[in-house]
């Protein structure tokens, strides 16, 4: 409880068998401290090797000219990141993270609508808790080449829509705003599934009797949501806040496999490797990852300022 | 607390020491592959890496092998067949395992060829028997040697263009364009195909570059000038390529194009016309086939511009084979390079051109000698520069990325005007020009 106790015990513990040698003891007492170590070195192993030493080389590269693969490179301290800073164009690309933040509240908002009807007793529940998640599963690779034929001329959404006589002879992919909004719903489609198990997981972990009370005391649906759900959340939903405004800051994979980053749809990461690989600025371009995930790091912390996670007191 | 903060000093600690132990791989300068005297006396076991991963698969690169050990019978060769050639062999290249023959990257800067790979004699000795030698000498001494050489040109499907009621080939941008017109109107073909979405079938329209003013100092040119000048050869590539879809000559939506979709569509005339290369004749002849469509229906012709009544075609190598100046084996690799030059029918086998000077032209290439088409080979000493550059100014005359945007504005979809955005490119060239120079 306090320290004085421990103080206290700690003698009358040690005292007895000091005849004895105290080896045993101080053995057991290493293995002790030393048992959580052992367990902890293979992940601490592999996320040194593949997290921090990658991320600590990258800030080494931030800070030189290096070109990706020639054996010379100079030291040429804060260059990189005057460079980012003083170029205004490369922050530009950040509007487009804007569509994806937009799509990220509807994403939240069918997650939870969808969690929430899910939680009650609804005729194939099970089945539609896999149909909403099944797309997560799906390779990001392999959801960009399928969504490239579902926007095509004349493609899937063409067709589909043609079923029901209506036929826009829209490219989809064909004006920046066109192409960020479709974009960013793939990116939806994706990823619903994984904040609807998140919320779903946090639901269900609300206490059945709850429910039967407020039941019994005359509340509905609705009062239920806003009232034992919400709060109950409330934790799952600022993380996924969280992920979901470094996940707009960051997108990658959907629009770097199906445009490319033409058509106005070019990212701050798709910018990035384009440094990096294309124009061979290794240098410039970990300069430009450092200032990413400072910015998703001040982001986040900001938004831990303005909505503290309060402790969720015990239901 | 102090607990703490040491567990966070060790895992520091830890990251940077496996952090340094990454990083480039040694520096070794200067080496050569000396050609073995007697092949019979070369050991080893050698591995090849190629972008060819389709002839490794199919097993043809296996037949050139056992043909190879015919000669050398005590030399083994390897293939390591890498889709994403270009990415992966870089970052193998900051090790010393980059095969014993490898192509050489377009990222290695001319000026580090000798810090990784072994030399394969002077230029000078080589220039008489070889082409393309400049592509790859450094100092007077010569690091690579090209399988086979090729060049840029339209890839039309004759049948279509003749039922549009056109024969020759245009000689002027403008002639091109009322030839695409007449395939739009008379015919059910898409006129021209960009491959937008695919992006590199548009990078080839920088090796227009050299064809327009049949000028051999075309590099010398870009790397001292500004190559999208009135008149010079980048901005009348840029600006028929702007026309061409501007005048709604090309395909309805390129954000969603297929480039392997396309080769069996211009074979069966669904489209009419791609700027590619000689390299891309034998893939759209095997479509063809595949597709049921007439392997002679596919057509090549170059640029439309002519100096003196001639047209100017731009030959140049295809990726050029080196040894890793690491390789233990270095005259078992060089033994592969000089026997796949020399003796092997890779060029024959992909209807390209021979690397050596005096063979004769390939069969598909008999309308270019009917027509007279003058072939040149630009000066490439300039070279590595106008890659610098073209690094430092983030133009990215090697990548899609400006000639997407310039697609965009024919169409529409970016605000902006065609003279403005070439003249930008300029400018941003001529700067970088400028702070390299200094």
């Amino acid at each position: 409880m306090t320290p004085t106790t421990e103080k206290v015990a700690r003698p009358t513990k040690t005292a007895p068998p000091a005849a004895e040698t105290s080896g045993p003891p101080r053995k057991v007492r290493v293995w002790q401290r030393l048992t959580p170590w052992l367990f902890l070195a293979a992940p601490l192993a592999l996320l040194i090797t593949f997290t921090y030493a990658p991320v600590a080389n990258m800030v080494a590269y931030s800070l030189t000219d290096w070109d990706g693969v020639s054996p010379e490179l100079h030291y040429t301290g804060v260059g990189n990141y005057a460079d980012i800073f003083t170029r205004a164009e490369l922050f530009q690309v950040f509007l487009v993270s804007g569509y994806y933040l937009a799509a990220s509240v509807v994403q939240i908002g069918l997650a939870l609508y969808f969690a929430t009807v899910l939680s009650f007793n609804v005729r194939f529940r099970n089945f539609f808790k896999g149909v909403l998640f099944f797309p997560y599963l799906i390779n990001g690779v392999a959801i960009g080449l399928v969504f490239l034929y579902f926007f095509q001329d004349g493609g899937t959404l063409d067709s589909v829509l043609g079923l029901f006589g209506y036929e826009p002879d829209h490219a989809w992919l064909g004006t920046p705003a066109s192409a960020n909004i479709s974009l960013a719903g793939v990116s939806v489609w994706r990823y619903t599934g994984l904040n609807f198990v998140l919320f779903l997981g946090a639901i269900q972990s609300v206490p059945g009797e709850l429910y039967e009370a407020a039941e019994l005391d005359g509340a509905n649906r609705w009062h239920q949501f806003r009232h034992l759900i919400a709060p109950s959340i409330k934790p799952v939903l600022s993380l996924t806040v969280i992920l979901s405004v470094s996940g707009s800051l960051s997108v990658f994979e959907i629009p770097y496999i199906m445009t490319g980053g033409a058509t106005g749809t070019e990212t701050f990461v798709i910018q990035t490797v384009k440094l990096a690989f294309q124009f061979n600025k290794t240098g410039l371009a970990s300069a430009a990852a450092v200032v990413l995930l400072l910015i998703i790091l001040a982001v986040t912390w900001v938004q831990r300022r303005l909505v503290p996670d309060d402790k969720v007191e015990p239901v | 607390m102090n607990h703490r903060r040491t567990i966070v000093g060790t895992l520091l600690a830890a990251a940077l020491m496996a952090a340094g132990c990454t990083g480039s791989g040694g520096t070794s300068k200067g080496a050569d592959a000396k050609a073995p005297d007697d092949p019979s006396k070369v050991t080893g076991t050698i591995t090849v890496l190629t972008p060819r991963t389709d002839i490794v698969q199919d097993g043809t690169m296996q037949k050139y092998a056992d043909e190879f050990k015919k000669t050398y019978p005590k030399v083994t060769v390897k293939f390591d067949a890498i889709t994403d050639y270009e990415a992966e062999v870089k970052i193998r290249m900051n090790t010393e395992n980059y095969g014993d023959v490898l192509m050489i990257p377009a990222v290695i800067k001319k000026n580090d060829y000798p810090k990784f790979f072994a030399s394969l004699g002077t230029a000078a000795e080589r220039g008489k028997k070889y082409r393309f030698t400049d592509f790859t000498t450094v100092d007077g001494k010569v690091y690579g040697q090209t399988t086979n050489g090729g060049m840029p040109g339209f890839l039309y499907n004759k049948r279509v263009w003749r039922e549009a009621g056109i024969t020759d080939w245009p000689t002027t941008p403008d002639e091109f364009l009322t030839a695409l017109k007449a395939i739009k109107s008379r015919t059910d073909a898409i006129p021209y195909y960009t491959n937008f979405k695919a992006g590199w079938p548009l990078t080839s329209w920088t090796y227009v570059n050299g064809s327009v003013h049949c000028d051999t100092q075309a590099t010398a040119k870009m790397a001292e000038g500004n190559p999208w000048a009135e008149g010079a050869d980048l901005r009348v590539a840029d600006r028929l390529l702007y026309d061409i879809v501007d005048q709604g000559l090309a395909e309805k939506d390129p954000t969603t194009t297929n480039w392997e979709e396309s080769k069996p569509r211009l074979a069966k005339g669904e489209i009419a016309t791609q700027w590619l290369g000689t390299w891309a004749i034998i893939q759209f002849q095997q479509a063809a086939e595949k597709a049921g469509a007439d392997p002679d229906d596919i057509g090549f012709m170059p640029f439309p511009a002519q100096v003196d009544g001639t047209f100017c075609a731009v030959v140049a190598p295809d990726y050029n084979q080196a040894v890793n100046v690491h390789s233990p084996h270095k005259e078992a690799a060089r033994a592969w390079i000089d026997w796949f030059t020399d003796k092997s029918t890779y060029a024959d086998d992909n209807l390209a051109m021979s690397p050596l000077k005096d063979a004769p032209l390939p069969e598909v290439l008999k309308p270019y000698e009917d027509a007279g088409v003058k072939l040149i080979e630009v000066d490439d000493s300039k070279g590595g520069l106008v890659k610098e550059i073209d690094n430092a100014s983030e133009v990215g005359i090697y990548g899609p990325e400006y000639r997407q945007d310039l697609v965009d504005i024919a169409r529409g979809a970016k605000d902006g005007d065609l003279g403005d955005f070439l003249d930008g490119l300029g400018e941003r060239w001529t700067e970088a020009e400028k702070s390299l120079g200094s």
